[in-house]
């Protein structure tokens, strides 16, 4: 530990003019201590790192530093053609692979005017309603292991793991799956994926109730989790948060809901919210959805509509292997597409989904080129972490653990 | 209190209840997991029944690549030398392991269904010059009843560089 005197910012310009702003007064007498929490450190979830000013196990003050991981996605998106920079959609947020192929190519079609026919719609549902307890399952068991509730975590791993295989079944990948493209799916589903999904919707609400009797009534978690970091749902708003974390504040609001996109208007669930606004309730809810998510996905299996998968509009989506030896207009497609891309209408769109951790966004500006202009994310990731200063004032040091835990940021998300 | 204890040890009937249960790990390397059908692994340049490579050497999979994996040089085919149908051949097939992001772009856009990606996952090497893999190291092995290339043939059979294909399943 070292006092803010020798203490070297490797933020900024080395000094410690551009930081005062940022600490306590006390923390330039040398009364508290400055304390760096990573960015190697197993309980931020990533690299993240957390400067806090400490006054004994009171955190007084707690400065994100974030870009650790910062790949340049965005940029590196504008230097590769449409269809080749989805590849890196996938590696934003790790745990939402789909649900960022998705947004994605919503984009696109919104841009291009793309058709998806329903079949592929009712599929990019359930794979992404999969993907969100996946999602979830990865949140509670790390959220639970820094709690130190170990075998919660081994659980939920072992209920990850099904659905990894089945994106596996579909994609070939398990987690960097490029599934979902522009103008409908990369292929259309298995045969033996019905059943898998069944299987695993069958036996998944009992594993969440194996969940629960570990944790929902569980004395240690409750005290570690009631009544910390509260945020009242003004403050929420203020600060741009989304997603389960919001609902938690008692804001009933869900993209599914308020625009809904690949047909989800067809289907019938609750948005879970609650009102304490606490890490308890965070955790309530995100369990919720999980059920609510079983839901979704079983009303789409049930009407999942036959019929193509991609769309027929040859301008934007390469044609059937079979039509290649017969068809000389196909090959120059096929050859047209997989080198030059298609170059979709000047004219920029925003469109929003419901990631796991809020609304997951993607502004896109073509010049009308085959390389986008201008791609921007917006991650929820980002926009939830800026309350971890708000939250973790005045709570102990172990808090904050849960405090991290709570906003269930994924790194990749956080600096793209 | 006596809520508190029921409630641990309803925590605990859970935990003791899975311990009686079977493993659902596998003890890798020993035990492998079978991978599904589409599974995206390490390439193969694939080669008609009669042994001819199905790669034309039209540098598409390098041009779709994402990560600009892929090296092609092409050159051309004789009828003295043939190694594959229509007027080109690959000469030079790379394919840097450690560029690659297992997309399966290059699949997709081979007309020829020359490069497939496989089901071997484990891919390691020591140095970054053994990252590259080489045509010989991916052109699989001639199938029985099958010529090496390059092979001799008759002139004016092979014109045609994309065969009859079917939509893929798996
Ligand atoms: S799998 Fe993707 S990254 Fe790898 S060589 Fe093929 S196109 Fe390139
Ligand atoms: S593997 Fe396929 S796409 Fe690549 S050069 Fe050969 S024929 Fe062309």
């Amino acid at each position: 530990m070292t006092t803010m005197q020798e203490f070297e910012f490797p933020l900024m310009d080395g000094t410690l003019d551009g930081m005062t702003h940022l600490v306590s007064e006390r923390a330039i007498e040398g009364d508290t201590v400055l304390l760096n929490m990573g960015p190697q450190h197993p309980s931020t979830h990533g690299v993240l790192r957390l400067l806090l000013e400490l006054d004994g196990e009171t955190v007084i003050t707690c400065i994100p530093d974030v870009g650790f991981l910062h790949t340049g996605v965005e940029k590196n998106m504008e230097a590769k053609t449409y269809i080749k920079a989805e590849v890196m959609s996938d590696r934003l947020d790790y745990l939402n692979n789909l649900g960022n192929n998705l947004v994605y190519c919503l984009a696109i079609e919104k841009l291009t005017g793309l058709d998806v026919p329903v079949r592929a719609q009712a599929i990019r549902v359930i794979l992404v309603e999969l993907q969100r307890i996946s999602s979830h399952l990865v949140w509670l068991g790390t959220h639970a292991l820094d709690l130190a509730a170990m075998s919660v975590f081994l659980y939920c791993f072992r209920e990850r793991e099904i659905i990894l295989d089945i994106f596996e079944m579909v994609s070939g990948q398990r987690m960097m799956t490029t599934y979902i493209r522009p103008g409908g799916l990369w292929r259309d589903v298995p045969d033996e994926f019905e059943q898998a999904v069944r299987q695993f919707l069958e036996a998944f609400p009992e594993r969440i109730d194996q969940y629960e009797s570990l944790l929902t009534k569980n004395p240690l978690f409750l005290q570690r989790t009631k009544g910390l970091g509260v945020m009242t749902q003004e403050d929420a708003l203020r600060w741009g948060v989304t997603g389960p974390m919001l609902r938690a504040s008692g804001l009933a609001h869900d993209l599914r809901i308020a625009q809904p996109y690949s047909g989800y208007e067809q289907y019938d669930f609750d948005i879970p919210t609650h009102t304490d606004g606490d890490t308890y309730a965070r955790y309530v809810v995100r369990m919720e959805e999980m059920r609510q998510s079983i839901k979704i996905v079983q009303q789409a299996l049930d009407k999942l509509p036959y019929g193509p998968v991609r769309s027929n509009n040859r301008k934007y989506v390469p044609p059937p292997r079979s039509e290649l030896s017969t068809s000389m207009e196909a090959v120059i497609h096929h050859f047209k597409l997989w080198t030059e891309g298609f170059t979709p209408p000047k004219g920029s769109v925003y469109v929003g989904v419901e990631s796991p951790r809020g609304e997951l966004g993607v502004y896109l500006e073509s010049d009308g080129g085959p390389k986008p202009y201008r791609i921007h994310w917006r991650t929820p990731s980002f926009m939830n972490l800026q309350t971890l200063p708000m939250l973790a004032k005045g709570n102990l040091v172990a808090d904050l653990v849960a405090l991290i835990g709570t906003a269930d940021i994924v790194l990749g998300d956080v600096d793209r | 209190m006596a809520g508190i204890i029921g409630e641990i040890l309803r925590g605990l009937s859970t935990t003791l209840h899975m311990a009686a249960t079977k493993p659902v790990t596998i003890q890798y390397p020993e035990v492998k997991r079978p991978v599904r059908p589409r599974f995206k692994g390490r390439h193969h340049l694939m080669r008609y029944d009669n042994g001819m490579e199905k790669c034309i050497g039209c540098s598409l999979c390098s041009a779709a690549c994402p990560a600009d994996a892929i090296f092609v040089e092409a050159a051309e085919n004789t009828d003295e030398e043939r190694y594959s149908p229509g007027e080109r051949y690959a000469r030079v097939y790379e394919i840097n392991m450690l560029r690659c992001i297992f997309c399966g772009y290059c699949e997709d856009a081979c007309p020829t269904e020359a490069i497939v990606l496989g089901d071997n996952y484990e891919l390691s090497f020591t140095d970054r010059r053994s990252s590259i893999y080489a045509k010989e190291m991916l052109l699989v092995p001639v199938d029985e009843g099958g010529k090496p290339t390059p092979q001799k043939v008759e002139p004016g059979i092979y014109t045609r560089s994309i065969p009859v294909m079917q939509d893929p399943k798996d």
